[in-house]
C-alpha cells in the first residue's frame, strides 16, 4: 500500500459519495421546494391549482367563520390583494385575526386555497419575514400593527 | 445600582479578553515569558468579570427590577421563580452573556485543567479563546446591552412568552451553549497549532476531551429542545428540519465527525490536516447558528431578535473568523505531515467513511438550510426547503453510516480484516433479518418499517456483542471474562454505548415515523374513538385554576383494546394573564412501547369540542436513545487516557508502523 494507492482509493470514494449526494440533493430539489406566494403574487401570477406552495399574510379582521367539523374558514390578505382559505382543523395558538399567517396548501378550481398546514408561529412578537416583506410590498407595513413593538 | 455594577463587569471583562487576546500571543511568539503567563490569570479574570455580570442580570429578573429593559421586557412579577431565573437567558441580550460566560468558562477551564499542556500552546489557545471572546463582548455592548434601563421604571413587566415557561426549554439554552462553546476549544487548539505548524498524537489526546464534552453537551441540548417541541408545541412532531433546528444539528455532525477522526490522530498519527480542518469547521457551524437565529435572517418560529445591526455585526464577525481560520489553514496546512498509512479495510479506513458520509451529509443539510437565503438574497424569491428534501437526502446518507459504524470498531487498525468481522458479527445479522422478517409479516408486508427495525436491532445488539466479543464471553472461563470486560478502557465501553445509543434512537423513529395513527375530530362528551390500539373515551371539561393562568382541561378516559383502563388523561387549553396568550397543552403517557398524546381545542359552539388523538410507538426512544449516546461521551471522558489534566506526560508519538497490543484492542469513542 503506498500514499499514491492510498490517496487513489480516498478520491474515488470522496467523489462516489459527493456523487451521491449531489444526485440526491438535485432529485430532492425538484420535488420540495415550496415556493412562497403573497395574495398579490397570486393575482398576478395565478400559480394554477395542482402546485403546493405556501400563502402568508394576514388574517383578514372579521373573517374567520367556525363551520361544523373542525373546519375553519378564512382571509389572508395583503391589505392590496385576498385570498379566501379552509382549513380543516386544529389551529396554532397564535392564529387570530389581524396577526400574520403561513399556510401550506394548494389552490382549488374556484380560486380558494385550500390549506394543509396552518404553520405555528409561537410568539406574539414576531411577524413572520416573508408577511413582512408582501406587506412592505404593496405598501402596507406599518411596524406598529404588525406587532412588532409589541 | 447592581445593573450598573454588571454592566461596568462586563467592560472589565471586555478589557482582560483584550489583554487575553494580545499579550500571550505575542510573548509566545517573541518568548516573553512573563507574557505568556498572563493568559491563565486573564482567562480566569474575565469569568470572574462575566460571572459578576451575569449575576447581576440574574438578581434584577429575581427582584423583578422593571427599571432595566431587559426585565421588563421579558419577565413578570407573578411569573414562578424558576421561569424569572430562566427568563435571564430566554430572551436575546440575556441569552447572549450567557453564550460569551461560557465561552469564557471554557477558557478558564483550560487555564486551570490544562497543567500538562506546553506553556506556549496554552498560551496560543487561550488567545484565541480571548480573540472570540472580544467579538462577541462587542456585539453585547455595542447591539445588545442586557443592563439598559428605562425610567419611569414601568409597574410590571410584560412577561415571558408561556411556551417558554417549561422546565425543559429552561435548561435547552445552556447545554446547546455549552456544546456550540465548547467546540471552540477545540477551534482554540487547531488554530494554535497551526500557528505552531506541528500537530501530533499528543495534541489529539488534548484537544479530544474538550470536542467530546462539546459533543456530549450538544447532544443532550438537542434532545431537550426536540423534546419540548414534542411535548409543548402540540402537533406531536419532535423534528421538523426548521433551520434553527438545523443549525444546532450541523455542528453536530461535523463534531461527530471530528471526535472521530481525532481518534485517528491520536492513534495512528494520520488525518491531521482533516482533523483540523474540522475543528475549524464545528466552531464555525456554531458561529453560523448563532448568526442564523440571531440575525433573524430565516423564516423560524425561534427568531426572537430582527434588528439589522445585530445580523451586520454577526456576520462581519462570522467572516472575520471563518476567512481568518480557513486562510490560515490554507498557508499552514501543507506544512503538517502526512502520518501513518492505512489499507482502505482498516480502523483508519471505516473512520475516513465515516467522515466522509457526516460531512456530506452535513454539506446537504447546509444546502437546504442556506438556499433559500442565496435565493432571496440573488433573484428575490422565496422558497421553502421542506423535510421531504432532507429526508431523501440526509437518510440516504445516513444509512450506509448506521450499517458501517458496527462494523468499523471490529476492524483492526492499519489493515482490517473484513471476511473475519462480519463472522463475528453473523448471529448479530441473523437476529435482525429475523427480527425484520418477523415485522415484514407482522406489518403486511411494509418494506420500510422492516428494513429500519433490522437496521436498528442491528445496531443494538452489535454494541453488546463488540464488548462481550473483546472480553471472549464464553470462549474463556466466565471469571476471566468478567475480569477483562472490567478491564476494557471506558473509552471503548463509551464508544459501544454511544452506538448502542444510536441504534435506540434509530428503533424510535422507524418506530413512530411508520406505526404513528392521528385521528382529528369533534367529540362531545361520552364519545369514543379508537386511535391505534386504545380507545379514548371523552368525559367533558372543567375550568381550572394555575398559578399564572386560567385553563379548560378536558378528560379523557383511555382504555385499551380488551377494555382494560390504561388510565385518565387531561390535556389543557390555558389562557395566560401576562402575557395575554393561549397555548394548548398536550397530555401524555409515554412508555417503552409507545406514547399516547391527547391535545384539547376549541369547543364547536356545538356542545363537542375539537381534539387530536394520536398513538406513537417507540417515539421515547428517540430522546432515550439521545441521553444513552451522551452517556456514552461520559463515559469516555473519565477514560483516564482522556481525563482533562491527568497526570501523565503526554507520550512521544507512537512509533507509526507498529501494531502494539493496545492499538489491537483499540478504543475509541
Amino acid at each position: 500500500m503506498t500514499r499514491k494507492r492510498r490517496r487513489l482509493y480516498l478520491v474515488v470514494a470522496l467523489v462516489s459519495v459527493l456523487g451521491i449526494a449531489t444526485a440526491l440533493v438535485l432529485t430532492a430539489f425538484q420535488d420540495s421546494l415550496v415556493y412562497f406566494y403573497s395574495p398579490s403574487d397570486i393575482a398576478e401570477k395565478s400559480p394554477g391549482v395542482d402546485r403546493r406552495f405556501r400563502l402568508g399574510g394576514l388574517v383578514k379582521e372579521g373573517s374567520v367563520q367556525k363551520e361544523a367539523g373542525g373546519t375553519t374558514a378564512f382571509v389572508v390578505t395583503d391589505l392590496r390583494a385576498e385570498v379566501p382559505v379552509r382549513y380543516t382543523g386544529l389551529l396554532p395558538d397564535l392564529f387570530r385575526e389581524g396577526q400574520g399567517v403561513v399556510t401550506q396548501g394548494k389552490l382549488d378550481a374556484r380560486g380558494q386555497f385550500i390549506a394543509q398546514e396552518v404553520l405555528a408561529k409561537h410568539d406574539e412578537k414576531y411577524m413572520p419575514p416573508e408577511v413582512a416583506d408582501a406587506l412592505k410590498k404593496s405598501g402596507e407595513w406599518r411596524p406598529e400593527a404588525a406587532g412588532a413593538g409589541g | 445600582m447592581i445593573a450598573e455594577a454588571g454592566h461596568y463587569a462586563l467592560v472589565l471583562a471586555l478589557g482582560l479578553a483584550l489583554i487575553q487576546a494580545t499579550l500571550p500571543l505575542i510573548g509566545a511568539w517573541r518568548g516573553i515569558d512573563p507574557w505568556v503567563r498572563l493568559a491563565g490569570p486573564a482567562a480566569i479574570g474575565q469569568t470572574v468579570m462575566l460571572a459578576l455580570a451575569f449575576a447581576a442580570l440574574t438578581h434584577a429578573y429575581v427582584v423583578s427590577d422593571f427599571s432595566v429593559y431587559n426585565v421588563f421586557q421579558n419577565s413578570h412579577s407573578t411569573k414562578p421563580m424558576i421561569y424569572k431565573i430562566s427568563g435571564v437567558w430566554g430572551n436575546h441580550e440575556g441569552s447572549m452573556l450567557l453564550w460569551v460566560l461560557i465561552l469564557a468558562l471554557f477558557g478558564a477551564a483550560v487555564a486551570l485543567f490544562g497543567a500538562n499542556l506546553p506553556d506556549r500552546l496554552k498560551a496560543r489557545v487561550l488567545s484565541i479563546q480571548g480573540l472570540i471572546g472580544i467579538g462577541f463582548l462587542l456585539f453585547i455592548l455595542l447591539t445588545s446591552n442586557p443592563f439598559a434601563r428605562i425610567d419611569p421604571a414601568p409597574l410590571d413587566g410584560r412577561g415571558l412568552n408561556p411556551i417558554l415557561q417549561d422546565p425543559g426549554l429552561a435548561a435547552h439554552p445552556p447545554f446547546l451553549y455549552l456544546g456550540y462553546v465548547g467546540f471552540s476549544v477545540a477551534f482554540s487548539f487547531a488554530v494554535a497549532a497551526l500557528i505552531e505548524g506541528r500537530v501530533d498524537a499528543a495534541w489529539a489526546r488534548w484537544v479530544r476531551p474538550w470536542a467530546l464534552a462539546a459533543w456530549t453537551f450538544l447532544t443532550v441540548g438537542i434532545a431537550l429542545g426536540s423534546y419540548w417541541a414534542y411535548y409543548e408545541l402540540g402537533w406531536g412532531g419532535w423534528w421538523f428540519w426548521d433551520p434553527v433546528e438545523n443549525a444546532s444539528f450541523m455542528p453536530w455532525l461535523a463534531g461527530t465527525a471530528l471526535i472521530h477522526s481525532a481518534i485517528v490522530v491520536e492513534k495512528r498519527d494520520a488525518l491531521k490536516s482533516w482533523t483540523i480542518l474540522l475543528a475549524i469547521l464545528a466552531f464555525s457551524l456554531s458561529l453560523l447558528g448563532t448568526f442564523l437565529v440571531r440575525s433573524g435572517v430565516l423564516t423560524s418560529v425561534h427568531a426572537f431578535a430582527t434588528d439589522p445591526a445585530r445580523g451586520v455585526f454577526i456576520l462581519g464577525f462570522l467572516i472575520l473568523v471563518i476567512g481568518g481560520s480557513l486562510t490560515l489553514y490554507a498557508i499552514r496546512a501543507p506544512m503538517l505531515k502526512a502520518g501513518g498509512l492505512f489499507a482502505p479495510i482498516s480502523r483508519e479506513g471505516a473512520l475516513v467513511l465515516n467522515n466522509l458520509l457526516l460531512a456530506t451529509a452535513t454539506a446537504t443539510v447546509l444546502l437546504g438550510t442556506l438556499y433559500p437565503l442565496l435565493l432571496d438574497a440573488l433573484t428575490g424569491e422565496k422558497v421553502t426547503v421542506g423535510p421531504p428534501f432532507f429526508n431523501s437526502t440526509f437518510l440516504p446518507l445516513m444509512t450506509p453510516l448506521v450499517m458501517a459504524m458496527v462494523v468499523g470498531p471490529l476492524l483492526a487498525w492499519k489493515r482490517g480484516d473484513l471476511p473475519g468481522a462480519l463472522g463475528r458479527l453473523k448471529f448479530v445479522a441473523a437476529l435482525a433479518a429475523i427480527v425484520g422478517l418477523v415485522v415484514f409479516w407482522q406489518a403486511g408486508g411494509a418494506v420500510f418499517p422492516a428494513l429500519g427495525i433490522a437496521l436498528a436491532i442491528w445496531l443494538i445488539v452489535a454494541a453488546p456483542a463488540e464488548l462481550v466479543e473483546r472480553a471472549g464471553l464464553f470462549r474463556v472461563p466466565m471469571a476471566t471474562a468478567l475480569r477483562r470486560l472490567r478491564g476494557l478502557p471506558r473509552a471503548t465501553w463509551g464508544s459501544a454505548i454511544a452506538h448502542l445509543g444510536v441504534g435506540l434512537t434509530v428503533l424510535g423513529i422507524v418506530g413512530s415515523e411508520a406505526w404513528t395513527v392521528e385521528h382529528q375530530q369533534v367529540m362531545r362528551p361520552g364519545d369514543v374513538a379508537t386511535v391505534g390500539p386504545v380507545k379514548y373515551r371523552f368525559d367533558g371539561v372543567e375550568e381550572v385554576v394555575g398559578p399564572n393562568y386560567a385553563a379548560r382541561r378536558g378528560k379523557f378516559m383511555v382504555n385499551d383494546a380488551q377494555g382494560n383502563e390504561i388510565g385518565l388523561m387531561t390535556p389543557e387549553a390555558r389562557r395566560f394573564f401576562a402575557p395575554p396568550m393561549e397555548t394548548t397543552e398536550a397530555a401524555i403517557r409515554s412508555s417503552a412501547a409507545g406514547d399516547l398524546y391527547a391535545v384539547l381545542g376549541e369547543a364547536d359552539g356545538r356542545g363537542g369540542y375539537l381534539t387530536r388523538l394520536y398513538s406513537k410507538p417507540l417515539i421515547i426512544w428517540i430522546w432515550a436513545g439521545a441521553l444513552v449516546m451522551s452517556l456514552g461521551g461520559v463515559l469516555s471522558l473519565t477514560d483516564r487516557r482522556h481525563r482533562v489534566g491527568a497526570p501523565t506526560k503526554a507520550r512521544a508519538p507512537a512509533p507509526p508502523a507498529k501494531t502494539t497490543p493496545e492499538n489491537a484492542s483499540g478504543a475509541q469513542a
